[in-house]
């Protein structure tokens, strides 16, 4: 690795010692991640503001306008709000988990960014179980909820933590089948092989494409974006598990939110949408780097979420425990079958 | 290199074996018993990583989705709605402390007679036959052991049918709501609109 090389090098050039291999490996990795993380946070607040606009656009309104251009700073005004106010912890609340979970919320949703590839090799981990990684991941991610809701010591809180998490757990059964026949279309559960799978058309455009929209609403369900937003409902009840948070604590839950939603457009880009790929393989688009593909595809499916949110009218409980378990994963399940089938048939990835 | 590389996974086998008997301790010290459960997750992610240092990526990964995601999240749902009170719980203690060493004698015991006839767990190594562990334990288990992995996902189903039939019950007197009904309903079949002149109206 170049960046472990410069570590090493520039110690015994410039400050005179010799840095010890693993300490440099330890310290390259550190630097990338932290990168990395700086990259994605900072590209995070421009989709939120990106996410306020497309909504105020949909209801005619302007959107934030005021704080820089266009608004554009209007993120980091916000930030910097959060970062600023009280944090309030309730007197009855379990004082270390009440401030664990959010730290755990957001650091999950981070985590999973390890094996997702951005370009061809760029990425952090490019190991051979990166799907099955990734469900382990967004399988904890039920623990920031559940434990923020408990800590709070509030039946409010608690109430619609135990809600949260049956709509997180049910949905990722259906996630889980969906991958499955991704993984049965490619053959790999590495996802730049997943990607490269794709070469010769994307999986969207396959008899996977059923399984992209179940896959695109439960991810919404899964995130808690609207229309399955039930904890929050912001005009019909309070602000669900998170009720008692305030100040950061509160801002990284919302992080942590955003977070994984961009996440799940990363890996609708990767599982259909073919990653890095250019849409042909023809000259003027082959020789665009492959992080403009990803990133164009992702900020589409960004805006696709962000027009659900503004136009589709927010599901009730009882519906939303339906579509999950009488809906999409018979559906999710028989369309494993079906592509275990046609894959014996005709073979692997797209004709 | 490969002598850093070892370095690098020696002081990871160190930190992760730390953490998982200090979280082993904490599941059974803790006084609350949700501490008690988190701790006890914290063991199973912890002991994921060591197979993952032992190359067993796959074991790793499905370690933590079984168990850390399904199976001690409803640990943790029944905890947290326990309603526990800590002075009884403590008044049993001397009752069960005999049981409690017993077990946990046997159990040692156990360990020691499998750690001494086995004594070369440091050779211990998944994949070393070149391919992922993943591709080796499908072959394996699709192929040598499909009668058993069969056998394995009937009883599960059993299982799982016998859960409901046990828990189903059709109480009488409740409405029960039709989503196809529901999604299907015009607005003409519920909505009427009448043309009223001014002053005639009822």
């Amino acid at each position: 690795m170049a960046l472990v090389d410069f570590y090493i090098y520039a110690c015994r050039a410039w400050l005179g010692f010799v840095l010890p291999y693993p300490w440099a490996w330890i310290l390259s990795q550190v630097t990338m991640i932290l990168v990395f993380t700086a990259v994605l946070l900072v590209m995070l607040a421009f989709l939120l503001l990106f996410d306020r606009k497309v909504w105020a656009a949909v209801q005619m309104r302007r959107g934030p306008n005021v704080v820089g251009a266009f608004g554009l700073l209007q993120s980091f005004a916000d930030f910097f709000k959060f970062m600023f106010k009280e944090p309030i912890i309730p007197s009855g609340a379990n004082k270390g988990l009440f401030l664990f979970a959010p730290f755990l919320t957001l650091t999950l949703a981070l985590a999973a960014w390890a094996v997702v590839p951005v370009a061809d090799g760029w990425v952090f981990a490019d190991i051979n179980v990166g799907v099955l990684y990734l469900l382990a991941i967004s399988s904890l991610g039920v623990y920031g909820t559940i434990i923020g809701g408990w800590a709070s010591n509030s039946k409010y809180a608690f109430l619609s933590a135990l809600r949260a998490a049956a709509q997180m757990v049910s949905y990722e059964v259906s996630i889980g089948f969906v991958i499955v026949t991704v993984l049965l279309f490619a053959g790999s559960m590495n996802l730049s092989d997943i990607v490269r799978a794709q070469t010769h058309g994307w999986f969207a455009f396959s008899i996977l494409l059923p399984m992209f929209a179940v896959f695109f609403i439960s991810a919404l369900a899964e995130t808690q974006r609207p229309p399955f937003d039930l904890l929050e409902a912001e005009s019909e009840l309070v602000a669900g598990f998170m009720v008692e948070y305030s100040s950061t604590p509160y801002l990284l839950f919302m992080i942590g939110e955003y977070v994984n939603i961009v996440l799940m457009c990363a890996l609708m880009t990767i599982f259909f949408l073919g990653g890095w790929l250019p849409p042909v393989a023809i000259w003027p688009l082959t020789a665009v780097p492959g992080i403009f593909w990803f990133l164009l595809k992702l900020v589409f499916l960004f805006f696709l979420v962000a027009m659900v949110k503004a136009f589709v009218p927010r599901y009730r409980y009882d519906q939303l425990m339906r579509l999950g378990w009488k809906v999409f994963l018979p559906l999710s399940l028989a369309w494993v079958v079906l592509t275990a089938g046609w894959v014996m048939l005709f073979g692997r990835g797209t004709m | 290199m490969s002598e850093d590389a070892n370095m690098l996974t020696a002081i990871a086998f160190y930190v992760f074996s730390a953490v998982l008997l200090g979280a082993g301790f904490m599941t059974i010290t803790a006084r609350n018993p949700v501490h008690a459960v988190l701790s006890l997750i914290l063991a199973f992610f912890t002991a994921a990583g060591l197979f993952v240092l032992l190359g067993a990526e796959f074991l790793a990964m499905l370690l933590v989705v079984v168990y850390v995601g399904a199976v001690a999240v409803l640990f943790l749902f029944v905890v947290m709605m326990l309603d526990i009170d800590f002075v009884k719980l403590r008044r049993g203690m001397q009752q069960y402390m005999l049981l409690g060493f017993a077990v946990g004698g046997i159990l040692a015991l156990e360990l020691v007679l499998i750690v001494a006839q086995h004594w070369s767990l440091a050779v211990v190594k998944a994949g070393a036959s070149g391919v992922s562990n993943t591709v080796a334990i499908g072959r394996v288990l699709y192929t040598d052991y499909v009668l058993d992995f069969q056998t394995a996902g009937l009883v599960l189903l059993t299982a799982m049918i016998g859960a409901i039939v046990l828990t189903l019950r059709r109480r009488s007197g409740v409405k029960h709501q039709s989503g196809w009904r529901q999604v299907s309903r015009e607005p003409a079949d519920c909505v009427e609109t009448v043309d009223i002149r001014p002053g005639e109206g009822a």
